[in-house]
C-alpha cells in the first residue's frame, strides 16, 4: 500500500486556498440526496454534523451518551488557540504554524498544520456569532492569555470551562439542524462496526444501548469523530465512556492507524488515592504560573510539607531548567516528576506525587488574589482530596491526557478506507509527537466546521448521489458479526470482570509504555498483553442480557478492543528507536536527559495495517517533508 | 487501600420502563473516605457482576462535574447532601461508617425511568431544539471583535451558560418544572446582542416545548437553585419571565 498524503503542491500559505478551489462541489439541489453518518458529537462531530446539515446534506449523528452535549470535549478547561493577533504581540498564522510543528517535535505534516493555523481565526468568529461567552476585557473586546509556555497570548477562554462553552455552541448549532430536519440524532447508540462494500465505507452497525438492538445504517460517507483512546491506560483524565472501539473496528476493516504510541501525559493531575480510583482529574496547567513544584531533597523524607525547611526542599524544575523553571513543556515536567518519585522523593501516602506549592504566591499576592484566579480549581482539589490547598501544598502527579495518534488520514481527512473519514482526536493528524495546550479544541473545530465541509463534498461529487443498496449482504454480515461477538462475551461466564482486565491492562501500559519506555520493558509488555488478552477471552464474566440496557456488556466490548490496541501501541513504541515529544525512549536521550530525535531514520508517520487476529501488523511509512520549518533540538535550560 | 466504612445502600432497581421498581438493599463494605460516591457503587457492582447478577445501572461519564450525565437522588436530594456539586463529585468522606443511604433516580413525568437509576432526558434536547440557539450558519465572516459586549453582561451570560443540563432542577421541583434549565439558556442568549434577533420566538417556543414534554409550571419555590450543582440562580427565571412578557406584548406568533 502506497500512502498518499495528498498534500497540495505550492507555497505553504497557498496550499489550502488552491486546494479548496480545485475540490469539486455538490449542487445545492442535489445535496439532500446524499446520506452522511457522523459518529461522535464532541467538538469535531457536532461541528461537522451541524455544518453538513446546514449545507443541505442528509445527516445522521450518533453518540453513546444520552445527549450530544455530554461528549468529553465538555471537560476541556484551559482554552483554544487562534492566530487572531488581537494583542499585537507578534502572533501570526505563520507563528502558530511554526510553534505547532516545533511543539510536536517535528513529527507533524507542515501542510496540515498550516491549514489549521489559517482556519483558527475563523473558528473564533464562528463561536462568538453562536453566542459562546468567551472572557472579555473591560472595554468589551475578547480577552486572551498565554498558555502552555507560549510566548504570545493567543488563547481564548471561557473561565475554566472553555470546552463546555465551545461544545454547547456546536451542540446548539446541531440541535438547530435537528429542528430543521437535516440532521437525525441517535443518542445512546454505540457504533460497533463499519460496513464496507468492495472496500468502500457504506454504513455502520450500531447497538441501541437502551434496547440492545443491533441495527445497520447506510450512507454515502461515514465520519468518525469518536475522540481519543487515553483510557487504554485505565486511569486517565478522559471520561469513563471514552474508548477506541469505533476507530479500532475501522482499523480492522482496513483503516491504517497512525503513530499509536504518541500519547500525552499531563503533569498536573490529582494523584491516585487508592485501588478504587476510576479516573484522574486534571488541574489546569495555568496553576504552574503561580505554583512552585518541589519534593524533599532527601529520599524517604516522610515529614509533612510544613515541617520541611526551605533548605531541605528541592525545587527541581527551577534547579534543572533555570530559564523556563516551572513552566517547562508538559512532557518535560511529567518526566521529571516521575524521576523524583523513582528516586524515592515522592510525597503523600503513595509516594507518587510531587508538591505544587502556592505559599509564595499567597504571600506575594494575598489569598484573595489567588482565590480569584484559581478558586474553582482549589475547590475541586479540596473536594477530591479533603485537603485545603491554601494551607498545604497541592499534591500532583502526571496522568494520561491526550492521544496524538489515531486513524491515519490524508489532507482531506480521509482514512485509507474510501468513504471513511476521521476528525478530531480520533485522527492522528496535526500534533505530531506532542500537542500544545489549547490546540485540540482548535483542531476539532477546524476539522468539523471548515475542513470536512470542503473535502467531503469533493468525494460525494465524485461518487454521485446514487442510493446505497441497503440489501447488500455486507450489511447483514456486519450485523451478524457484531451479534456473534456480543453473544460470545456473554457466554464465556468466567471469573474476572471486564473492569479487572482493564485495570491490569492499564497497569502494564503505564509501567512499560507510559512516561518513559525502553526496549526491554516494551517487549515484556507485549507478552503480558498477549497473555492478558488470551485470558480475557477465556475468563471474563459479563452478566446481564444482550437485549437490554447493559453497561457491563458495553464495557467488556471496549476492553476487548483496548487489549488489541495496547499491543499495537507497544509495537509502535518499540519500532520507534528515538525519543520525540511524548514518546521518551530511555535509550535515546541527550547528555542533558532530553529527548534525542533521530531525524535521519524516524522523520516519518508510522501507519499500521491490520493483518488478522493475533497477526503482527504491517508498518507503512509516510515520510515527513519539512520545507519551511528548520528542525532543531528543543532545549528549555 | 480499602477503607473501613460499612454502608448500607437502598437502591432503586427497575428492569425497564414498563415494569415496576423497588428499593433493594446492598452492603458496601470496606469503603474508603477517599472514594467518590460513584466509585463506591462501582465496587458494589463488581461484586454483583461476579455473582452473575446485574449491576446497578446508572448514568455517568466525565466524573468531574461537567458533562451533566450523573443523576442520583441521594437521601431525597438530587446530587446528594452537599451543595454546588454533582453526584460524581461527592466523596464518601461526606458519610460515616454505619450510614444507610437511599439512592433513587430523577423522578419526573418528563424523565421516564429507563432502568434502575437511568432516566430518559431527551426532552432537554428537544427543548433546546425548539430555540436554544442563535441561527447562524458555519462560515460567518463578521470578525469576533466587531461587536464589543460589556464585561458585565458577558460574565452574566457566562454564569447562565454554565448549566450542565443534568436535570437536578426538575428532580428537585415539586411541580417537576424545567424552568431553571430553560431560563439558563434564555438568559444567556438574551444577555448577548447576538441573541436579540430571535429573543421573542426563542422564549415562546422553548416554553411551549417544555409544556408539551410534560414538565410542570414554575411556582417560584426556589428548590431548583438550591439543588443545582452549578448554582444557577433565580434571577435567571426572573429574566426569562421578563423576556416572555415582552414577547407576548408584541408576539409574532399569533
Ligand atoms: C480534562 C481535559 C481537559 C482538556 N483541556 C483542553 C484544553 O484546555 N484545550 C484544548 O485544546 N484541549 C483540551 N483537551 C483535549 C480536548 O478536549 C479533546 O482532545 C477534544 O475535545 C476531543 O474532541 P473530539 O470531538 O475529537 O472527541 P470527544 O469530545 O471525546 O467526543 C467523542 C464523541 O464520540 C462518541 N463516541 C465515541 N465512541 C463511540 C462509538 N463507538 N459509538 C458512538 N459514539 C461514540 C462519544 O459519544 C462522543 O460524542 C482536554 C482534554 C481533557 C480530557
Ligand atoms: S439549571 Fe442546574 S440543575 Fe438544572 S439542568 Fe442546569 S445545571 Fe442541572
Ligand atoms: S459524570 Fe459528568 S457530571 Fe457527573
Amino acid at each position: 500500500m502506497k500512502l498518499d498524503s495528498k498534500i497540495p503542491e505550492g507555497p505553504i500559505g497557498d496550499k489550502w486556498t488552491k486546494h479548496k478551489f480545485k475540490l469539486k462541489l455538490v449542487n445545492p439541489a442535489n445535496r439532500r440526496k446524499y446520506d452522511i453518518i457522523v459518529v461522535g458529537t464532541g467538538l469535531a462531530g457536532s461541528s461537522a454534523a451541524a455544518s453538513l446539515g446546514e449545507m443541505g446534506y442528509n445527516v445522521k449523528v450518533f453518540c453513546f451518551q444520552d445527549s450530544p452535549r455530554r461528549a468529553h470535549s465538555i471537560a476541556a478547561q484551559g482554552g483554544i488557540n487562534s492566530a487572531k493577533n488581537y494583542r499585537n504581540d507578534g502572533d501570526s498564522v505563520y507563528r502558530l504554524f511554526y510553534d505547532t510543528v516545533k511543539g510536536g517535535d517535528y513529527r507533524a505534516r507542515e501542510g496540515n498544520v498550516h491549514r489549521l493555523a489559517e482556519v483558527s481565526v475563523n473558528i473564533i468568529d464562528q463561536c462568538v456569532a453562536q453566542g459562546v461567552p468567551f472572557a472579555r476585557e473591560y472595554g468589551g473586546l475578547l480577552d486572551n492569555r498565554s498558555f502552555g509556555g507560549a510566548q504570545v497570548a493567543r488563547t481564548f477562554y471561557a473561565r475554566g470551562q472553555t470546552g463546555q462553552q465551545l461544545l454547547l455552541g456546536a451542540y446548539s448549532a446541531l440541535e438547530r439542524q435537528v429542528n430543521e430536519g437535516t440532521v437525525k440524532q441517535y443518542t445512546r447508540h454505540e457504533m460497533l462496526d463499519v460496513v464496507t462494500i468492495d472496500g468502500i465505507a457504506k454504513g455502520v452497525v450500531v447497538r441501541d444501548l437502551v434496547t440492545g438492538e443491533i441495527e445497520s445504517h447506510s450512507a454515502h460517507a461515514v465520519l468518525l469523530c469518536t475522540g481519543g483512546y487515553g483510557n487504554v491506560f485505565y486511569l486517565s483524565t478522559n471520561a469513563q465512556g471514552c474508548n477506541v472501539t469505533a476507530a479500532w473496528r475501522a482499523h480492522k476493516k482496513g483503516a491504517l492507524f497512525g503513530n499509536p504510541c504518541f500519547t500525552q501525559i499531563h503533569p498536573t493531575c490529582i494523584p491516585v488515592s487508592g485501588d478504587h480510583q476510576s479516573k484522574l482529574t486534571l488541574m489546569s496547567e495555568s496553576l504552574r504560573n503561580d505554583g512552585r513544584v518541589w519534593v524533599p531533597a532527601k529520599p524517604g523524607d516522610k515529614r509533612v510539607a510544613a515541617d520541611i525547611p526551605e533548605g531541605e526542599r528541592d525545587y527541581f524544575l527551577e534547579r534543572k531548567y533555570p530559564s523556563f523553571g516551572n513552566l517547562v513543556p508538559r512532557d518535560v515536567a511529567s518526566r521529571n516528576a516521575k524521576e523524583m518519585c523513582d528516586e524515592g522523593k515522592g510525597v503523600g501516602a503513595s509516594g507518587l506525587a510531587v508538591y505544587l506549592d502556592f505559599a509564595d504566591s499567597i504571600k506575594r499576592l494575598g489569598e484573595d488574589a489567588v482565590r480569584a484566579k484559581y478558586g474553582n480549581l482549589f475547590d475541586m482539589y479540596a473536594q477530591i482530596t479533603g485537603e485545603n490547598p491554601y494551607k498545604t501544598p497541592m499534591r500532583i502527579y502526571p496522568a494520561v491526557h491526550y492521544t496524538m495518534g489515531g486513524l491515519w488520514v490524508d489532507y482531506n481527512l480521509s482514512t485509507t478506507v474510501k468513504g471513511l473519514y476521521a476528525l478530531g482526536e480520533a485522527n492522528f493528524s496535526d500534533h505530531g509527537a506532542n500537542r500544545l495546550g489549547a490546540s485540540a479544541l482548535m483542531q476539532g473545530l477546524a476539522d468539523g466546521y471548515f475542513v470536512i465541509p470542503a473535502t467531503l463534498s469533493d468525494y460525494l461529487a465524485e461518487i454521485g448521489p446514487k442510493a446505497v443498496d441497503k440489501n447488500h449482504p455486507a450489511f447483514a454480515e456486519a450485523v451478524k458479526s457484531v451479534k456473534d461477538q456480543t453473544a460470545k462475551l456473554l457466554a464465556i461466564n468466567g471469573k474476572k470482570t471486564a473492569n479487572e482486565y482493564h485495570k491490569e491492562l492499564g497497569k502494564i501500559m503505564w509501567e512499560y509504555c507510559g512516561m518513559a519506555r525502553n526496549a526491554e520493558g516494551l517487549k515484556k509488555a507485549q507478552k503480558l498483553i498477549q497473555e492478558l488478552r488470551a485470558d480475557f477471552w477465556k475468563n471474563v464474566k459479563v452478566s446481564g442480557e444482550a437485549e437490554d440496557l447493559n453497561p457491563n456488556l458495553e464495557r467488556a466490548g471496549r476492553v476487548a478492543d483496548f487489549l488489541e490496541l495496547g499491543e499495537l501501541m507497544v509495537v509502535d513504541a518499540l519500532n520507534r528507536n528515538e525519543s520525540c515529544g511524548g514518546h521518551f525512549r530511555e535509550e535515546y536521550q541527550t547528555d542533558e536527559n532530553e529527548a534525542q530525535r533521530d531525524d535521519d531514520h524516524y522523520a516519518y508517520v508510522a501507519a499500521w495495517e491490520y493483518k488478522g487476529d493475533n497477526q503482527p501488523e504491517e508498518l507503512h511509512k509516510e515520510d515527513l517533508v519539512f520545507e519551511n520549518v528548520k528542525l532543531t533540538q528543543r532545549s528549555y535550560k | 487501600m480499602a477503607g473501613n466504612m460499612n454502608i448500607t445502600l437502598k437502591v432503586w432497581r427497575q428492569k425497564n420502563a414498563n415494569t415496576k421498581g423497588k428499593l433493594v438493599s446492598y452492603n458496601a463494605k470496606d469503603v474508603s473516605p477517599d472514594m467518590s460516591f460513584l466509585e463506591m457503587i462501582d465496587e458494589v457492582n463488581e461484586v454483583l457482576i461476579k455473582k452473575g447478577d446485574e449491576p446497578i445501572a446508572f448514568d455517568h461519564d466525565c466524573r468531574e462535574g461537567i458533562c451533566g450525565m450523573c443523576s442520583m437522588v441521594i437521601d431525597g436530594r438530587p446530587h446528594g447532601p452537599k451543595e454546588g456539586i454533582t453526584t460524581c463529585q461527592l466523596h464518601m468522606r461526606s458519610f460515616k461508617d454505619g450510614d444507610t443511604i437511599t439512592i433513587e433516580p430523577w423522578r419526573a413525568k418528563g424523565f421516564p425511568v429507563l432502568k434502575d437509576l437511568v432516566v430518559d432526558r431527551s426532552a432537554f434536547d428537544r427543548i433546546i431544539q425548539a430555540g436554544g440557539y442563535i441561527s447562524v450558519n458555519t462560515g460567518v465572516t463578521i470578525d469576533a471583535n466587531a461587536i464589543a459586549i460589556s464585561k458585565q453582561d458577558s460574565d452574566k451570560a457566562f454564569d447562565a451558560a454554565t448549566c450542565i443540563g443534568c436535570g437536578a432542577c426538575v428532580a428537585a421541583c415539586k411541580n417537576a418544572s424545567a424552568m431553571l434549565f430553560l431560563s439558563a439558556k434564555v438568559s444567556q442568549l438574551s444577555l448577548l446582542p447576538q441573541g436579540h434577533p430571535e429573543r421573542k420566538s426563542r422564549v415562546e417556543n422553548m416554553l411551549q416545548q417544555m409544556e408539551d414534554e410534560g414538565f410542570g409550571n414554575c411556582s417560584n419555590t426556589g428548590a431548583c437553585s438550591v439543588e443545582c450543582p452549578k448554582e444557577i440562580g433565580q434571577e435567571h427565571i426572573a429574566r426569562l419571565n421578563r423576556e416572555f412578557i415582552a414577547a407576548k406584548a408584541s408576539s409574532d406568533n399569533v
